[in-house]
């Protein structure tokens, strides 16, 4: 008994820094809109600079002292993030926002291993707190029991800060309407600024409150921020007591999980973030969010197909791609490869996002999956190759089918986070069913036949399915059901008004995003020979993120130049350079403030400038699209 | 004057809204804006407070050009805004949505304090706890009004402020109206309604697609009824 209360205690002591981290994401969301994919990158800051801190300066108030300034000197840096480069695209699309803190977070990344070394730090232990107390045998580190009062304490003064200040009084309009709380001559942008001061300043808070319990190092940004989007999702986004109670509940699945479902511990939290979502989208605490008013006139050139002289162009250009193995090495094949299949992906996730309206956080499991079935297929079934690749798109299709059927029910930020953790299952599962999948040594020895195994063989085929779904995908666009879908991402409840089945049209359309997806995994598993958990995890999901809007999001095929820049860049840098995360992060950091529009989006603006002279007020230029009455 | 108006032309992405807009308001009057469904009323003045960002034009508010400035200090310059969807905050109390709008005391303008805004909507003093999203349309009306002149503001533009309500929030509406112009501050108030409109305005400038097609005295437009009937629906 005692030893379930002690282990009780412990969750409640992880979820001091849970509930922080959440608390500061949830609030600059409430008022920025913000998904502000750095809040792990702050809180790993924080823990680096509490470290160096509590090192240089002694006693215990040097200890307290330096966790506090700590918390201030990253704030200080997220104002500064925020006057430099959030201000700058507050108006963009919202997924704009998180590609340039995903930018800003690769960054950090490099930066901190670039001044800390890539070693972990273990840190000192608290003054005043270094000892353990006896619980009927069992010890509880007094350390815990520290953050175990604390976690209340700051949601008191959260609470007292948004309910009783004039500053928690204005927050909590900007929430609601923000354009009302300006034409009421409330200076916005220092309210923001304010409010992302705070969120960082608790994520920072609770990154350095760690040292003592866990060593400092390079990964723990993405670590704590997959948690706490759950824990966001879960309690409800823009709620701190939702924080509180969902930073609670993960914290004790993570720590009973182990002992009672040690073979699903991993999946836990994610099925009752997906079961949260499929019953109350918008959290425990949340409240449903008002259909967001929609900016008419976001894609301000109306998509049209080729002209011929496009499609001579492309031909041509898919004419040069094919003649790379008259004159490049294996090596670029390969990389070439690489690039097709990447373009597949991107091309079908760029299908569901840009066409359909639907951000998928979690791609890379349909991918992934495509990947699994080739290599169920060939190393269990010892099927040929072409049938692998035929059949093994499938288990894409169907995850896709099961998940979609869900997801669809959601929408916006929501639906992108239960994507987000669908991913996540089916990487636990990939992860910890190790009888099957080999787990984290994956399945190898995946190779292609002798008709695909030179370079240039798989080369030309992985080229030729590349050029062959992107054309159907667009034929697609152009077609009746592409008309639906287009329709259902403008106006869902006007497509509904019309007789189309809006929920269909999405989750077909999702369907045929994962299928497609799964025809890139299977092309990858033969390339690498060999399939790993992380070909359906995070970094994946959100590489095919940052190629779609690259692109371009409001482009019909901006992702296959998004595709193709992302990941050679990705692959030459990683050749070039040791800090190609920091160069990379900042690349993408520079192509959402100078190119909003994505390289084929600002490609078209061009020409479409070139055309005609701008009109008068040049509505292109115009950053903040108003909505029509 | 007040607040002039010069050659105002706003677009909503590649739509040309507002054609040449002009039109003036003096020192403590209530001019009304009249014009049918979509003439271009809230554009107009969500253009004249910098919330149409496509806007180009001259706005001179007490001698000084403010066309240029952002909504907050449009709007700490003493010009309020009431917009016609109410949009207060749901979640807010009566109390906090009043806080919200507070802005220091102004030398020129009338001063609001919390208490004189309850005798002046008797109704709001009595739910100071109630989240603003359950009222009624007539309190929340009331509420938009008063919190904006929390800002001490020394003119509003008031958009639609009838619509919707019954008989009876209409008449109260058109004493708090009256009471604010006795006060000092000047009013420019979009309508529909002629008859609103006449029990409430000095001068009347009529809107249509967009452009001003009559500016004079409510004298002045009832001699022309040819004019009220082509562009009001009566």
């Amino acid at each position: 008994m005692a030893f379930y209360v002690v282990q009780f205690l412990t969750g409640l002591a992880s979820a001091a820094s849970l509930f922080l981290v959440a608390s500061g994401l949830s609030i600059i969301f409430g008022v920025t809109r913000i998904v502000n994919f750095a809040h792990g990158a702050f809180y790993m800051i924080g823990a680096y600079i509490a470290f160096t801190l509590t090192e240089r300066l002694s006693g215990a108030f040097g200890f307290w002292g330096s966790i506090v300034l700590a918390a201030i000197a990253v704030a200080l840096i997220g104002v500064l993030v925020e006057m430099v480069l959030l201000r700058r695209i507050y108006h963009a699309p919202e997924l704009f926002q998180l590609l340039a803190t995903f930018g800003l977070t690769l960054m950090v990344e490099d930066l901190v291993v670039l001044i800390w070394g890539p070693d972990d730090l273990v840190g000192r232990r608290a003054p005043g707190f270094r000892g353990a107390i006896d619980f009927f045998g069992q010890n509880i580190p007094s350390y815990d029991l520290f953050l175990i009062v604390l976690s209340p304490v700051v949601l008191g003064i959260l609470w007292l800060l948004f309910q009783r200040t004039r500053w928690g009084v204005l927050v909590r309009a900007a929430t609601q309407d923000r354009d009302m709380v300006a034409a009421l001559g409330v200076n916005q942008k220092w309210l923001f600024t304010s409010v992302f001061a705070v969120g960082v300043f608790l994520a920072a808070l609770g990154g350095a409150l760690q040292i003592p319990r866990d060593a400092v190092h390079h990964a723990m940004d993405l670590r704590i921020i997959v948690e706490v989007f759950v824990v966001v999702v879960i309690g409800g986004l823009g709620s701190i007591v939702g924080a509180f109670v969902a930073a609670v509940l993960v914290s004790e699945l993570n720590a009973f999980g182990i002992l009672i479902f040690p073979k699903i511990s991993i999946i836990l939290v994610f099925l009752v973030m997906a079961v949260v979502l499929i019953v109350r989208p918008w959290g425990l605490f949340g409240k449903p969010e008002a259909p967001a008013r929609k900016t008419p006139g976001l894609t301000v050139n109306p998509w049209r197909p080729l002209t011929s002289n496009e499609r001579l162009m492309a031909l041509a250009a898919l004419v040069v791609a094919a003649t790379l193995p008259l004159f490049a090495g294996n090596y670029a094949l390969t990389v070439g490869s690489e690039i097709a299949i990447f373009v597949i992906f991107a091309v079908s996730l760029h299908f569901l996002m840009s066409v359909g309206g639907l951000a998928s956080f979690g791609h890379a499991a349909y991918f992934g999956l495509g990947a699994y079935g080739v290599a169920f297929l060939a190393k269990m079934a010892g099927l040929p190759m072409i049938v692998c690749l035929l059949l093994g798109p499938l288990l894409g299709c169907m995850g896709a089918a099961v998940f979609g059927f869900f997801a669809v029910q959601l929408s916006g930020v929501y639906f992108a986070m239960l994507t987000l953790a669908f991913a996540q299952i089916v990487w636990s599962i990939a992860f910890q069913w190790v009888s099957v999948t080999g787990g984290d040594n994956g399945i190898l020895g995946v190779w292609p036949e002798r008709w695909a195994a030179s370079p240039s063989h798989f080369y030309w085929l992985a080229l030729g399915v590349a050029a062959l779904v992107t054309v159907a995908l667009r034929a697609m666009v152009f077609s009746p059901f592409g008309y639906a879908l287009r329709a259902t991402r403008d106006s869902l409840l006007r497509t509904e008004a019309i007789g189309i089945n809006a929920k269909r049209i999405q989750w077909t359309a999702f369907v045929i995003a994962g299928t497609t997806a799964g025809i890139g995994g299977a092309l990858f598993a033969y390339l690498k020979g060999s399939v790993f958990p992380d070909n359906l995890g995070i970094s994946l999901s959100v590489d095919a993120l940052v190629m779609v809007l690259l692109g371009g999001v409001e482009t019909v095929s901006g992702a296959v130049i998004g595709a193709i820049v992302y990941k050679a860049l990705n692959i030459w840098l990683v050749s070039q350079t040791d800090l190609s995360k920091l160069v990379l992060g900042g690349f993408i950091v520079l192509i959402v403030v100078v190119f909003p529009k994505g390289i084929v989006g600002m490609l078209e603006m061009l020409a479409q400038r070139r055309r005609k002279a701008s009109p008068p007020g040049s509505p292109l230029l115009a950053k903040p699209i108003e909505s029509a009455e | 004057m007040k607040l002039t108006v010069e050659g105002l032309n706003s677009h909503y992405g590649p739509a040309h809204i507002l054609f040449d807009i002009g039109f003036e308001v003096g020192e403590g009057e209530v001019v009304a804006l009249l014009g049918r469904n979509g003439a271009g009323k809230s554009t107009t003045f969500r253009s004249i407070v910098g919330l149409v960002a496509q806007r180009s034009g001259r706005i001179m508010f007490e001698g000084k050009d403010v066309s240029a400035k952002p909504t907050h200090e449009i709007v700490r310059e003493g010009l309020g805004y009431v917009p016609e969807e109410r949009r207060i905050f749901t979640d807010l109390t009566v109390e906090e949505n009043l806080e919200v709008g507070k802005q220091p005391k102004r030398p020129n303008a009338p001063y609001w304090t919390r208490e004189k805004l309850f005798t002046l909507f008797p109704n709001l003093g009595e739910m100071k706890n109630r989240p603003g999203g359950r009222m009624s349309g007539g309190e929340q009306q009331m509420l938009t009004i008063a919190r904006t002149l929390m800002g001490n503001p020394s003119l509003v533009l008031l958009d639609e402020p009838s619509e919707g309500l019954s008989p009876k929030i209409v008449e109260q509406m058109v004493d708090a109206i009256l009471t604010m112009k006795k006060e000092g501050v000047s009013i420019v108030v979009s309508e529909q309604n002629l008859h609103f409109a006449r029990l409430i305005s000095d001068r009347a400038y009529i809107i249509e697609r967009g452009r001003i097609c009559f500016g004079g005295t409510m004298a002045e437009l009832d001699a022309r009824p040819d004019i009220r009937d082509a562009h009001l629906s009566l």
